[in-house]
């Protein structure tokens, strides 16, 4: 049979799942515009990634 | 539903937080304290700053913040039990379990640090994880119940802020960053002495060594003069850095004359006078100091205003 009656404890549940679900989306729009900050601001966003490539590598010096 | 489901229920209800149970284990009171600080830190310091960098970094020291109060609360239920002030938070009243808010506390710590971190710079993060080490190893476990010097310790958890907020934007502590954090930090044990001058029986009842128990309240009219005498250079001397300007000049002067005559008051008045006239001076000087703390972030504000305007410096 169905649970139809609702407790105050259900409201109260209800109420910390939506309060813990708006926690999670403010941190992923927070964390979301801070990437978008960090890009405009022109961080360095490129690591090694055990590929050796020009912009990782040491300038080599011109020889004479 | 039968009787013993609604029995089951009703059990189970008793020990379940509401959502802002466990905001209140964040002091949501302090924090804002922290907000304004740490964005007053933030705004002044040289250099510019992206504003959701600077958001990014006040939301986080501001959680940070809430941590270790969480992390207070949990260690401090059995004396939150007995003050009156403190007795319906949610860990003494039963609607918060004391392992979750020494979980709730440990992950913000972790999050906010990391975050910090990764938003502005690993000094800044290591100055927040710093304070909240401070706040709630030194301060609440450590040095709270066993010493009466216990409000000098814990402000320094409080002056902090503005400092990780100037750190934050700059990314390293100069002598502006420190004169904000001896700002707050003088000016914590004259607001709180003054507090407990007339909230005497809770603090006694809950066992905490505070001044006015441990050294009498003669003694703690005394220091509050000696630390107010203490604050005064230390915000005069704000006043002859580049982050000042007029409206800081103006405000520390007629605020710090203010404050100064309120703790002198204080400190030629016995208990008899102050029980006739139901403690209205040390209530005014603590309601007044409130005040003192605001309007001295605030003229740094209104000064960065003034040079962002380019009508001063």
């Amino acid at each position: 049979m169905p649970i139809t009656e609702t407790h105050e404890l259900h409201q109260r549940r209800f109420g910390r799942n939506l309060g813990v679900a708006l926690c999670l989306v403010g941190f992923i729009v927070v964390v979301f515009g801070l990437t978008i900050a960090k890009i405009r601001e022109g961080a360095s966003m490129e690591a090694f990634d055990h590929q050796p490539r020009v912009s990782v590598t040491p300038p080599v010096e011109e020889s004479r | 539903m039968t009787d013993a489901t609604t029995n089951n229920i009703t059990q189970a209800a008793a020990g379940e937080a509401r959502f802002g149970d466990y905001i209140l284990l964040l002091k949501p009171r302090v924090m804002s304290l922290v907000v304004f600080t740490a964005l007053v830190g933030l705004v002044i310091a040289p250099g510019p700053i992206d504003p959701m960098i600077g958001f990014t970094a006040i939301l986080f020291i501001a959680l940070g913040a809430g941590a270790s109060g969480a992390l207070n609360m949990w260690y401090d239920a059995d004396i939150d039990q007995v003050m009156a002030r403190t007795a319906r938070r949610p860990v003494p009243a039963g609607r918060v379990a004391p392992t979750e808010a020494l979980s709730l506390g440990l992950w913000l710590s972790a999050i906010s640090v990391a975050m910090l971190g990764l938003a502005t710079n690993l000094m800044a993060a290591a100055l927040l994880a710093f304070t909240i080490f401070f706040y709630a190893v030194v301060y609440t476990i450590w040095l709270k119940r066993a010493t009466p010097q216990n409000i000098v310790i814990g402000g320094a958890a409080g002056a902090f802020p503005p400092m990780i907020g100037w750190v934050a934007a700059t990314g390293a502590i100069s002598i502006e960053a420190v004169l904000l954090f001896g700002l707050i930090f003088m000016w914590t044990p004259p607001h709180f002495w003054a507090l407990a001058l007339f909230m005497k029986s809770d603090y006694h009842r809950a066992k905490v060594p505070m001044l006015t128990v441990t050294h009498g309240r003669a003694e703690t009219r005394r220091q509050i003069l000696i630390y107010t005498i203490l604050l005064v250079p230390v915000a005069l001397g704000l006043a002859i850095t580049p982050v000042a300007g007029p409206a800081y000049l103006t405000a520390a002067l007629i605020l710090n004359a203010i404050f100064l005559h309120g703790a002198w008051q204080i400190w030629r008045r016995d208990e008899a006078t102050a029980e006739a006239d139901g403690y209205a001076v040390e209530k005014r000087v603590f309601r007044f100091s409130l005040t003192y703390l605001f309007l001295h972030f605030g003229a740094l504000l209104a000064d960065a205003a003034l040079r962002a305007l380019g009508l001063w410096g």
